[in-house]
């Protein structure tokens, strides 16, 4: 039997729905509204969540203060580059996981995760000195290469996951019709698991540029994103609430966007094979 | 041609011997049957066969060339596999062009041949669409397509009706019988439908665990069961294997009477009870709790009137009596 759902609970359930979104969101539209407020009205008592004199002085004058485009761009290179070449890494390896596995493969699929459960800072300062001594402190690629070794275990996860669900039966069929195994990867998986390969993609760059631990350790200026641009602002100009929003919007706004345009291939990918 | 030989073919899978040593001969325009129930090695055989898995030891001859190191693709043969395993992201007609692609025939060759088998299979009107549109019969049609364009040595078939309804299937049984005949190309079929290989076969191979029990003509098998294994196993309803002072009256350890070589007679025989009638109109099958010599089963023609809790008397017809030794192979 279906379960009857009465209006006044499906009223109560989209309340409680929306209820914790606005909770969980609220914290960002603080920040984006105050980017909005001048800085008495920012640290008004009581709080104000609306201001009578909007402005965009606090935009102009952190643009003005500092390379924003520098950072942005830091951003850009830091989390695409580390996300591509993760991929690079990750589906082979789980292609092979998936398709071929070996005695230990769960168990090293297990380990793999493990290392995400480490707190960073247990790593900090090995991690700091192998930057300095190999010359990859405040540069991108120093900062690729940390973020993509960071990201990997759950990008391989992933795509491990959605490999799974490709039927071997349809890449034996391939071999069959005579497919080389790079046909089998171009012709077959690639296009089966786009949906799953996306999905990680956008996650994964998501996750790098939101990064912020790593990102402020391993630069000061040359290298750094827009997690240290915020980061910057929070320093010695600590009560200028409405410039550091102002900052802050301008730094998540661009991830932000991305999250929305593609929030239904994220759900889409994340939910792949749920159902079958 | 498409004449295949297995010499000694093993394979084992770590400690487990699935498949322990398999002779056997294929001949050209063949179409032979593995039979045998679920986990008995006939999937592991046809894959052998395939070059999807590995020989451990022996070796695979097609045409009298030693396939056994060679990849799947390049052994000259055709697989139609349970799932049917068409690629969904591409249109009917692309899956069928698949291989032609994959062997880098040109383009017009390729929609030539697939025009072709579309239109032996019934497919012309489905080209365009993707194979979740279509239903499990069209579905199949489209994996035989895509096996027959290839124009390959020996078609293999690994259960291919078991995800199809009953009525679906037997018209795809019969589909299939007709495109060996126009074809005349050697199939390998893999079952653990009895009816599907008795139905189908020029040859029956019948497996356990991992051994060929016989190999044989359909009516071979059914009127001369090497074993009580093939004796219970070809045939449906099965054979009733009787043990005891019955059979040891004939001189054998096991007799076995099928179900149709039963009768129904006034006086003698084996006195019971009916316990369970089922009337198909045509047939009615009779499940018999004797007194002598266990439950049986008996298949009546037409409309018998026995119902449940009758008391019946069974005799088995005059020269239908099979005999089985102490080890399960049948007696002269």
């Amino acid at each position: 039997m279906a379960r009857a759902v009465t209006p006044r609970r499906k009223l109560f359930y989209t309340l409680a729905a929306w209820s914790v979104a606005l909770l969980i969101f609220f914290p960002v539209l603080w920040t984006i509204l105050t980017s909005f407020k001048t800085e008495a009205s920012a640290v008004a008592s009581p709080p104000q969540l609306f201001s009578a004199d909007w402005t965009l002085d606090n935009y102009a004058e952190v643009w003005g203060r500092s390379d924003y485009p520098r950072f942005f761009w830091n951003s850009v290179v830091i989390s695409v580059g580390s996300t591509l070449l993760g991929l690079l890494i990750a589906i082979p390896a789980a292609w092979s996981m998936a398709f071929v596995p070996g005695p230990r493969t769960k168990d090293l699929l297990m380990w793999m995760l493990s290392t995400k459960m480490m707190p960073a800072a247990a790593v900090l300062i090995p991690m700091y000195l192998i930057f300095q001594r190999t010359g990859l402190f405040d540069t991108r690629t120093g900062l690729v290469l940390a973020l993509m070794l960071m990201n990997l275990p759950v990008i391989i996860w992933m795509l491990y996951t959605y490999f799974k669900e490709i039927p071997g039966e349809i890449l034996e069929a391939a071999r069959m019709d005579g497919a080389s195994l790079r046909n089998e990867i171009i012709y077959i998986l690639t296009p089966m698991a786009i949906p799953g390969i996306a999905s990680t993609m956008l996650l994964n760059i998501i996750l790098a540029w939101n990064e912020a631990f790593w990102t402020i350790t391993l630069t000061t200026t040359k290298a750094a994103p827009l997690s240290a641009f915020i980061a910057s602002f929070s320093a010695p100009q600590g009560l200028f609430y409405a410039k550091l929003s102002a900052a802050s919007t301008m730094a998540i706004a661009p991830i932000l966007i991305l999250g929305w345009f593609s929030q239904k291939q994220l759900v889409r990918g994340l939910t792949f094979g749920a159902v079958k | 041609m498409g004449k295949i030989v297995l010499n000694a073919v093993r394979k084992s899978f770590g400690e487990v011997d699935v498949i322990p040593g398999v002779d056997l001969t294929i001949e050209n325009g063949e179409f032979v049957v593995f039979v045998g129930p679920s986990g008995c090695g006939k999937s592991t055989l046809l894959r052998l066969i395939a070059g999807l898995e590995d020989t451990t030891s022996g070796a695979i001859v097609i045409d009298g060339a030693d396939a056994t190191a060679l990849p799947p693709a390049k052994r000259g043969l055709a697989m139609v596999f349970q799932s049917y395993a068409l690629y969904p992201h591409m249109t009917v007609r692309n899956n069928i062009q698949f291989p032609l692609k994959m062997a880098g025939m040109d383009v017009a060759e390729q929609t030539r041949r697939a025009d072709a088998a579309a239109k032996v299979l019934n497919l012309t009107n489905y080209m365009d669409r993707k194979p979740g549109q279509l239903s499990g019969g069209q579905r199949q049609r489209v994996a035989i397509g895509r096996a027959i364009v290839r124009e390959p040595q020996a078609f293999l078939f690994d259960e291919p009706l078991s995800n199809l309804d009953a009525a679906l299937r037997v018209n795809m049984r019969q589909e299939i019988t007709e495109l060996h005949q126009s074809l005349k190309t050697t199939m390998i079929y893999v079952t653990h439908d009895q009816v599907e290989a008795m139905t189908m076969a020029d040859k029956i191979v019948v497996l356990n665990a991992g051994r060929i029990e016989q190999v044989g003509s359909p009516l071979e098998l059914y009127n001369h069961p090497k074993n009580t294994f093939v004796a219970g196993f070809i045939g449906s309803p099965k054979m009733n294997l009787i043990e005891g002072a019955e059979a040891a009256a004939l001189g054998a350890t096991t007799i076995g009477v099928r179900p149709e070589h039963l009768s129904v007679v006034d006086q003698g025989g084996w006195a019971g009870t009916v316990g369970l009638s089922e009337h198909l109109g045509s047939d009615t099958f009779l499940k018999v709790a004797t007194d002598t010599v266990g439950t049986i089963n008996v298949r009546a023609g037409g409309e018998v009137q026995l119902r449940h809790g009758d008391r019946v008397r069974l005799s088995p017809q005059q020269g239908k009596i099979h005999r089985f030794g102490a080890d399960g192979k049948a007696m002269p």
